[in-house]
């Protein structure tokens, strides 16, 4: 494989003819020599390519472990029915928690659970971001997201939710609390009596998706200037870019020369506008 | 001067001698800023510096730079106080170039041998404090002031440690006159031996030290350069000047450097005295070489020490000056009253 | 002295408002630092009022640089957020991208081959070893010394190399694939990667002889700035800033294991004191730590395959993942919100700078102008990790 080639240093002189050389070389490689090896790379392609097993589709509903199932219980026991939902998400135990009681969530976390360290407070828009394909002047740059709402490990009420992370340094061990925002008054309680930290992160919440927090002491732009309206981190807010200017990559569709027709139109919006990432997948198939 | 061919007036001497010394002021500021602050420096810092103006190792850097700042426009903050902005530059470089009517080169190459040569220029040099203070007043920026009220504490502190070192000196020689000071550190002896004569380093180490210590803070260099700090007050009372005044600013520092260089030179390394010459024609011409090297070789100190060390903070500053300088200056004057008194 | 003058407006216009009561009130002055000023590293602005020389409140305006990346990684693909990532601290470029890779890849249940984790990882390290080799520089430069940061510098020249030598970029490689790596190591480079950590350890001798022995140093850093581990973790600091307060804690051996630090034996450095000293001297250990590393892994990298079995056009299956990791600059993480299509549907990036920076306005009451440029520059952040 490619950790056994050599790479010769190509003289400047001879540098177009080296890499003509290299280029051909490796496809004799890839056509002659190692066929075995090549026809085994499409192999394993085709297989990846193949739908998710049944065990993968599944992975969602992991159970808690050991460290998961002490922290669920601690906060069970403090918060008791404030807790609505809870889920592994990959070894980390997600915790949505009534609206009401995520100052308490706050404090128990800090208190029992003993996690000193916040990490983050933001915020999530669960609604699907406006199609851009067709209306937008065929701009089919974005990635094609699904269009009916779903929503995450722990589930959701409305389309907003607030969510953060603490983490104990003692304990080694964190949680994620989520809790469910009105959409028609977008309010939660500030963390900011139990975690200082919060300050900030509550006002970029606030900038970004207009959620409000009670207790804050001055909620005021962080990152945008203090002129500026609309919250931009929700899905309904276009991006500006976009709409003053077509994505400048689109105009770049036309393989390379010497390349061979892609299949389909999406695979080659794909690999024309992929870093070499899937052109390099292309390649070792 | 008697011994000259010419007959000329003693209106003329002044003349010529004027003129040495606003020429003297520039070039000394130029040899000393290429040859410390650009190529010392660089070569501390495992680079270069200039290489190409003028060819060899980029000798004209200052001298273009000099001649780029003089055509540059004269802008002035719009709400400074024009006349204070336009004159503080001048100030300090009229204290520089005070200091050096006093200076000897040789036995008879001396604008004005005063009496109290000594006190005199100590007093002119802490002029330059004025100059500041009108600088970071005038340009109507916090950063400006802010480096201006440091300078203004700083420089007044170290004035003491200053003259302190300078009087075990005076009380040494018995005189107040550089060229009396220079001529007993030629004539005198160490211990009876006369052989290079007695140079009062030797016997004043300590005040040696101090002075040059006192002499770094004067010229706010690191680590006492709080006035200028650069990383935090971009240049401090200089901020807001371009062009010509800057240039003034800029031969006004190197100038002062110098200018007290040459005072560390002549108060204790001997001045322009070489010691196996009394010649006075030969020591004419050779005392301003032989000036330049030591004045040279003390700039080399006190530069070797401002690119190597951080900065200390304003009250740090102020307390070493009086905790630490200022004990240690009244206990040389001490011992060396007593001892001057006892041998 | 309780005198109370009478202000005779007309006569005292020309000295410009100078009110003279009671105690002698001054009034506050504002000063602005920045957005463009020497010391702050980018456009950090802040706002200080200073009684004197003394600093009554700050307040840092940030934003300057924010280029909206959350939003920007709802409309791009999963190779194409690396692009993105690989800016936000923009001087350990290869170590930003590593938790989001590591993310997607556990969303799809692809793991890298151990020798594209070993590469990883050996990068990262590398990384962390060119971030702390300017600091140790420019801390020197923050409190006034001229020549430590050349040294800084020339010496993260040597790694900058090494970067370019395996990926092709010194800065922004966007080396990472999502189930390895773009490419392989080049010929020599294992041998190269020896004889730079031998560099960096006389390096790391000759700043810590410089500028950490230095006395002015220490005066100016010692006991500056310091923050209490209980504060530390409420705000969120986090990395050397945290373990220079003394609280032992870091996410290569402490955190959900991730790379091929599980198998590495290394030691976290913490200090006690948690002032501006402290801060600094625990980044310089973990300088030569870091080397340490390195050459532990050099020793062991297992042959193999760079890239693991990965379909040709990446659709994450949904789910959410959260992924934290010590980069250089403090934990930096991302949790990742997939919805199943090529790109994430809500990554939410949490960087070390936003929460270091946040403390300063606790940290910056009653200290010095000067301290303050110190303070900054040992707290070490990058805009771009603030701003995103």
């Amino acid at each position: 494989m490619a950790d056994d080639l050599e790479r010769e240093p190509a003289a400047d002189a001879a540098q177009e003819d080296a890499v003509a050389e290299e280029v051909s070389v490796e496809q004799q490689l890839a056509e002659t020599d190692e066929p075995a090896a090549a026809e085994q790379a499409r192999a394993d392609a085709d297989e990846a390519d193949a739908p998710p097993t049944e065990e993968q589709a599944a992975g969602e509903s992991r159970p808690l472990d050991e460290t998961e199932q002490e922290l669920l219980a601690r906060l069970e026991r403090e918060l008791g029915d404030g807790i609505v939902e809870s889920a592994d998400a990959f070894g980390m135990l997600v915790v949505r928690v009534k609206p009401d009681a995520w100052r308490r969530a706050a404090e128990v976390s800090k208190r029992e659970l003993e996690c000193d360290y916040l990490s983050f407070i933001a915020g999530i828009d669960w609604q699907p971001a406006p199609r851009e394909g067709e209306e937008a002047g065929g701009d089919t740059s974005s990635p094609v997201q699904p269009t009916e709402m779903t929503f995450g490990v722990a589930g959701s009420v409305g389309r907003l939710q607030v969510f953060a992370h603490v983490e104990s340094t003692k304990r080694r061990w964190g949680v994620t609390l989520k809790t469910d925002v009105d959409e028609r008054d977008p309010r939660a309680e500030s963390w900011v009596t139990t975690y200082p930290g919060a300050d900030w992160h509550e006002r970029e919440c606030w900038e970004m998706f207009g959620v409000a927090f009670d207790g804050h002491p001055s909620l005021r732009h962080l990152y945008l200037p203090s002129e500026f309206e609309g919250h931009p981190l929700r899905k309904d807010y276009p991006l500006l870019a976009r709409v003053v200017k077509p994505w400048p990559g689109l105009v770049d569709v036309e393989p390379m020369p010497g390349e061979e027709q892609p299949a389909d139109a999406a695979a080659s919006a794909e690999a024309d506008k992929g870093d070499g990432a899937d052109a390099d997948k292309e390649e070792s198939s | 001067m008697t011994e000259l061919a010419l007959d000329v007036g003693w209106g003329t001497i002044l003349a010529i001698k004027t003129v040495v010394v606003l020429a003297i002021i520039p070039l000394g500021a130029i040899i000393l800023g290429y040859t410390f602050l650009l190529k010392m420096m660089a070569h501390m810092q495992s680079r270069l510096g200039p290489m190409d103006p003028g060819g060899f190792h980029g000798w004209f850097q200052l001298f273009g730079d000099g001649i780029k700042f003089i055509q540059k426009e004269d802008v002035m903050p719009a709400k400074s106080d024009r006349r204070i902005f336009a004159i503080a530059p001048a100030v300090v470089v009229i204290s520089t170039f005070l200091v050096f009517l006093v200076l000897p080169t040789g036995p008879d190459l001396v604008v004005s041998d005063l009496d109290v040569g000594v006190f005199y220029a100590l007093a002119v040099s802490s002029l330059s404090v004025v100059g500041v203070l009108m600088a970071g007043w005038a340009s109507a920026n916090k950063f400006a002031l802010l480096g201006a009220l440091r300078a203004a504490a700083q420089l007044i502190a170290y004035e003491l440690p200053l003259l302190l070192a300078v009087v075990g000196v005076v009380v040494m020689a018995g005189t107040m006159s550089l060229q009396g000071i220079v001529e007993q550190q030629q004539n005198g002896a160490i211990f009876g031996w006369d052989g290079i004569g007695n140079p009062f380093v030797f016997a004043q180490i300590i005040g040696f030290v101090l002075f040059l210590v006192a002499a770094q803070a004067e010229l706010t260099q690191t680590p006492f350069d709080m006035p200028v700090a650069e990383s935090e007050l971009v240049a401090g009372y200089m901020v807001e000047y371009t062009g010509f005044r800057f240039l003034f600013f800029f031969i006004g520092e190197f100038g002062t450097a110098f200018a007290f260089a040459a005072l560390a030179a002549t108060l204790f390394l001997g001045g322009w005295a070489i010691p196996f010459v009394t010649d006075p024609g030969w020591s004419n011409v050779l005392g301003p070489i032989v000036l330049i090297t030591k004045i040279m070789l003390v700039a080399f100190l006190m530069f070797w020490v401002r690119f190597t060390y951080p900065r200390l903070r304003e009250d740090q500053l102020q307390a070493v000056a009086w905790k630490f300088l200022i004990p240690i200056g009244l206990a040389n004057i001490l011992i060396t009253g007593a001892l001057k008194v006892a041998f | 002295m309780s005198v109370d003058f009478a202000v005779d407006r007309q006569a005292w216009r020309h000295l410009a408002d100078a009110q003279v009561n009671v105690e002698l009130d001054t009034g506050d002055m504002i000063l602005n630092l920045g957005p463009q000023h020497p010391a702050t590293h980018g456009t950090l602005r802040l706002v200080v009022r200073l009684d004197g020389e003394r600093v009554v409140s700050a307040d840092p305006v940030i934003g300057y640089m924010h280029r909206g990346y959350e939003k920007l990684t709802e409309f791009r693909t999963y190779p194409q957020v690396t692009t993105l990532i690989n800016r936000i601290d923009w001087l350990s470029s290869f170590a930003n991208e590593v938790p989001f890779m590591h993310g997607a890849e556990l969303l799809m249940g692809i793991e890298a081959p151990p020798r594209a984790q070993y590469i990883r990882t050996i990068l990262t390290e590398l990384s962390r070893i060119a971030t702390f080799m300017l600091f140790l520089g420019e801390m020197g430069l923050q409190v006034g010394a001229l020549t430590p940061p050349f040294y800084g510098f020339r010496d993260r020249e040597h790694v900058l190399n090494l970067i370019e030598a395996a990926t092709g970029g010194r800065f922004h490689p966007n080396f990472n694939r999502i189930g390895g790596l773009k490419d392989d190591l080049p010929w020599g480079w294992v041998n190269e990667c020896r004889n730079t950590m031998k560099v960096v350890f006389d390096a790391c001798n000759i700043l810590e002889e410089l500028v950490a022995e230095n006395e002015i140093f220490g005066a100016r850093t010692r006991s500056i700035g310091i923050i209490p581990p209980e504060v530390g973790t409420g705000y969120g600091v986090s990395g050397s800033n945290l373990r220079a307060s003394g609280v032992d804690w870091d996410l290569r051996r402490d955190g959900k294991p991730y790379l091929v630090y599980p198998e590495l034996d290394f030691k976290v450095w913490t200090h006690p004191d948690g002032d501006s000293y402290a801060r600094y001297w625990v980044r310089l250990q973990e300088t030569r730590e870091a080397a340490r590393m390195v050459v532990q892994m050099l020793d062991r990298i297992p042959t193999g395959p760079i890239m693991a079995k990965v379909p040709r056009i990446i659709k994450v299956p949904e789910g959410e993942v959260w992924v934290e990791t010590e980069n250089p600059l403090g934990q930096m993480a991302y949790y990742v919100i997939s919805k199943g299509a090529t790109g994430p549907f809500r990554v939410k990036i949490r960087s070390a700078s936003f929460s270091n920076v946040s403390i300063l306005p606790w940290l910056l009451r009653g200290v010095y102008v000067p301290d303050v440029i110190t303070i900054l520059g040992s707290l070490y952040f990058i805009l771009g990790d603030i701003d995103r």
